[in-house]
């Protein structure tokens, strides 16, 4: 065991956070009462990896709580104890707890014990007081109960018979299974018992263990399996559901399971080819599940064969020959068959995606682009040209443009992620706070499946959130409230996510009170924000909410009502390139929507020329692109220029004096000027001339050089030459540090 | 390789700048290029000639004349670009030097490098890891890192925002 586990870590600790949040995902689905099994089910099921992966990582803390949780489960799922609002919400803070234990150990920090081992008493009292009540439904108590006592019974190889022949005249299919455990099975944190149980929900369970290879007691190791079993399960169930049951030991032993054909037909079931040959085969090794299929191939056609052995029968004999006899599962090919392809998924369906770290898409993405430009260049080499083969060698190159536009498409689609992976976390927020604040909340989301640059995506987390808490907290009313203006008690908080043109718009909708205006503009006043006689447009009014340390609420909660958020959800979604709007009616309801570019990668770009240099200015910074006469310049003071613009004077900034290049265009009309706005402010950037418009891929100055005030980053042109990309919020700062100093 | 290592063995790779020699560890060397307008940086250091595209990533060119103060040559067809990678505090990046010309690639034993004598300030020799010969020449072997660190943004922060500044 000198095998360096360290190495699987990392995966351990990404897929149990995955597990996680399917599991708590799973938890808020669950209805109190009346639990989907499914659901019960699953969540086990990630108790139960946690645990095992634990077990196997020697983070003993980990395991140990998932150890409790899971016996809490398995109460839960065998239907023993009913699942009450207390157990799902004990179950929804294990899953914090289980998050911050797996954080800390992955960050090789100390685990905060006395919370957890708070919880699991928790746990381990609602199990024991389970375990006494009479809540649990009768039917499934007993049929659990007797499939671990029947795996504890050392049955001779008799008893197997007797079992057979008392299921001969069941109408029921069987399906009769060899579970020879490794010796690790234990150690790998699985449970026999466990699965027994989990198959006596199928239908009726015998199970038979083979006490052959178990030594004598002192050269017992505790934590070692000796036991074989033998399993005859009475079920219609399908075999995936068989097989879900050994889905955590599969590694972990050696399997056979086949299916016997019910009543009268099992007793003609026929052995085929490879089972006749009895001598080689009785001598091979026990063939593991993953191997039968083969088998069964290898006989295509089943022969009725003279040695009419009942399944059952054959199940109870020598070990070894039931589990070298895959094929006597299938009396006909077809089953057999479908079994392949039903294995094939089994094994290879639920890896339909793989993990790929961001640096080597990234890395894809800028080969992908490197090709682009030389593509790029090569048009362009084309287009000059001349001969026979031009012609021939310009269609081929077009050819090799569009390939490159669906190659770039595809892979920029590579990073792009739904954007349920950012909703997701909703569901457990809002019942948190709606518990907390009192309120009755229905979340509904759609468009979860919309999908934007993840790096887009990490960044709009935390403004939903604050959204959203806004939208309970100051939104929706006291369901008393709600009651006496005629709505419903329940509150719906509505998230959605759709395309629109190049951008992704989410929206966070609420059928609350609204924003008050009035107390809006009430507060405004006497925090002198605006004047007492103003008249504001909604717009206006809706600005203000935006305004740094502004709050209406008339108490401040541990939930909202500080007035630090709005301004900075605002700042958040402009540095995304987005914007917020507000629309809301008092008494009704507001919508928040916010507008994002769908990736940060790429931006569209007006091409503006200065001297020999060519900068990239974003369009959603551009307002308008203009020439200017002479007489409607004006001078302030001496010195800054100013031109009227729409009713307001813009100061003009000359890019090549502001940047230090040699202009070709000195005189204001020799030039163009390009109305742009950042940070709410708006210039007149004065250039030589305007380029075309492109999509350009942005590059991190930061990564080689540095930051650059005034410019956004760069990228490669056609030609595969650089350009700056201007960041217009930063050269307004420089341009009003730059007159100060003048 | 290894054993070259623990020897203290290493290849330099030397190139010119007006009558000196200069050596630079060969496997900080990522690419030798061709001379290529780059494209300016407003508000840069006067030795930072601007950025040029190395493969899809945005690489930013020093002139080694002018960081050593020498006097200034003409960009022509035969002036090379020797692009480096650095370690500095934020991590590996890439930068390329405009060099006269590359000249060779020498073994060098640890043991015949000289530490650079006392030139009176500490500025003056501490990108310097020490000199060597090199058949009748002394090549002076460069410790990139160092001489990077406070030529570029971020590598040190106070003296760039000076530079900057004054250059603003």
């Amino acid at each position: 065991m000198d095998l360096d586990l360290a190495q699987f870590h990392s995966s351990f600790f990404e897929e149990s956070f995955e597990a996680l949040d399917g599991m708590e995902a799973a938890l808020l689905g669950l209805d109190v009462g009346a639990p989907d099994p499914e659901r019960v089910n699953s969540i086990f099921r990630v108790a139960h990896s946690i645990k095992g992966g634990a077990g196997m990582f020697g983070f003993k803390d980990v395991a140990s709580f998932t150890h409790t949780l899971e016996t809490l489960l398995d109460e839960l799922r065998s239907g023993r104890m009913a699942v009450t609002r207390d157990i799902s919400d004990k179950l929804l803070l294990s899953v914090d707890v289980m998050r911050a234990m797996l954080t800390s150990v992955q960050r090789k920090e100390a685990v905060d014990m006395q919370k957890v081992a708070d919880l699991q008493f928790d746990l381990e009292m609602i199990v024991a007081q389970g375990a006494g009540g009479a809540a649990a439904p009768a039917a499934p108590a007993t049929a659990a109960a007797t499939a671990p006592a029947a795996a504890a019974q050392p049955a001779a190889a008799g008893n197997g018979a007797a079992a057979a022949s008392a299921n001969g005249g069941s109408n029921a299919a069987r399906w009769a299974i060899e579970f020879r455990a490794l010796p690790e099975l234990l150690l790998r944190g699985n449970d026999p018992i466990a699965i027994f149980s989990s198959l006596a929900e199928l239908g009726k369970l015998t199970v038979v263990a083979n006490m052959q290879a178990v030594p004598r007691l002192r050269s017992i190791d505790a934590e070692r399996c000796y036991l074989t079993w033998t399993l005859e399960l009475e079920s219609d169930c399908a075999r995936d559901q068989v097989d879900a049951a050994f889905e955590w030991a599969a590694v972990d032993c050696e399997l056979t399971i086949k299916r016997v054909e019910a009543g009268a037909s099992s007793a003609s079931a026929a052995v085929a080819p490879a089972a006749v040959v009895e001598a080689p085969v009785v001598a091979a090794p026990p063939v593991q599940v993953a191997a039968a299929p083969k088998v069964v191939e290898a006989a295509p056609k089943p022969v009725e064969a003279a040695v009419a052995a009942p399944a059952p029968a054959a199940a109870s004999a020598s070990t070894a020959q039931a589990a070298a006899t895959p094929a006597a599962a299938g009396p006909a090919p077809k089953p057999a068959d479908a079994k392949e392809p039903a294995k094939a998924a089994a094994a290879g369906g639920e890896h339909s995606s793989i993990r790929v770290s961001i640096e080597k898409i990234d890395e894809l993405i800028n080969t992908v682009g490197e090709l682009v430009i030389t593509q790029a260049m090569l048009s362009e080499l084309g287009r000059k040209l001349d001969g026979s083969v031009a012609e021939q060698f310009r269609s081929g190159l077009n050819q090799l443009e569009r390939n490159m536009r669906e190659l770039q498409e595809s892979v920029m689609r590579v990073r792009m992620l739904p954007i349920s992976f950012t909703f997701s976390r909703f569901p457990r927020m809002v019942r948190d706070l709606a518990q907390r604040l009192g309120k009755q909340i229905e979340l509904k989301m759609t468009g979860e499946q919309t999908e934007l640059d993840k790096t887009v995506l990490e960044k709009i987390g935390d403004p939903l959130v604050h959204l959203v808490r806004n939208s309970i907290d100051h939104g929706i009313e006291a369901p008393d409230v709600r009651v006496k203006a005629g709505k419903s008690p329940t509150g719906i908080v509505h998230l959605d996510a759709c395309h629109r043109g190049g951008h992704i718009a989410v929206e966070i909708r609420d059928d609350g009170n609204g924003l008050d205006k009035s107390r809006i503009l009430a507060k405004a006043r006497s925090r002198g924000l605006v004047g007492q006689n103003d008249v504001l447009t909604d717009e206006q009014v809706h600005e203000l909410i935006f305004m740094p340390g502004f709050s209406t609420a008339e108490k401040t909660t541990d939930v909202s009502g500080r007035g630090v958020g709005m301004d900075v959800v605002r700042r958040n979604v402009k540095e995304l390139g987005g914007k917020i709007e507000i629309a809301s009616e008092l008494g009704k309801g507001s919508r928040f929507i916010i507008t994002l570019p769908l990736t940060l990668a790429i931006v569209d770009g007006q091409s503006v020329s200065v001297g020999s240099e060519t900068y990239i200015v974003p369009l959603t910074s551009i307002v308008e692109s203009l020439q200017l006469q002479p007489q409607s310049v004006n001078r302030l003071s001496g010195r800054g220029e100013v031109f009227s613009f729409r009713g307001d004077y813009l100061p003009i900034v000359r890019l090549h004096e502001l940047f230090g290049i040699e202009p070709r265009a000195t005189a204001l009309h020799e030039g163009l000027i390009v109305v742009a706005e950042g940070d709410g402010r708006r210039i007149g950037l004065f250039v030589d001339e305007l380029l075309g418009q492109q999509q350009v891929v942005i590059k991190s100055m930061e990564a080689n050089y540095g930051p650059v005030d005034g410019v956004a980053g760069a990228t490669i042109l056609g030609d595969g030459s650089v350009a700056l990309i201007l960041d217009l919020s930063g050269l307004i700062r420089v341009a009003a540090g730059t007159a100060r100093a003048a | 390789m290894n054993d070259s290592i623990k020897s203290g063995l290493q290849q330099v790779l030397t190139f010119v700048l007006g009558s000196e020699t200069y050596g630079v560890d060969i496997l900080r060397v990522q690419e030798i290029r061709g001379w290529s307008s780059v494209t300016k940086i407003p508000h840069a250091p006067a030795h930072v000639l601007g950025v040029l595209n190395l493969r899809g990533s945005i690489v930013p060119i020093v002139d080694m004349r002018m960081q050593f103060n020498l006097e200034r040559a003409e960009y022509t067809a035969v002036t090379v670009i020797i692009v480096l990678s650095v370690q500095s505090r934020k991590g590996k990046r890439d930068f390329g030097v405009v060099v006269d010309g590359v000249s060779d690639v020498v073994n060098v034993d640890d043991s015949q490098v000289k530490a650079a004598p006392d030139l009176g300030s500490r500025e003056a020799t501490e990108h310097i890891r020490g000199l060597m010969p090199v058949a009748d020449r002394m090549v002076v072997l460069l410790d990139i890192d160092k001489l990077i660190a406070g030529q570029l943004p971020n590598t040190s922060d106070s003296e760039d925002q000076a530079s900057a500044a004054a250059a603003a």
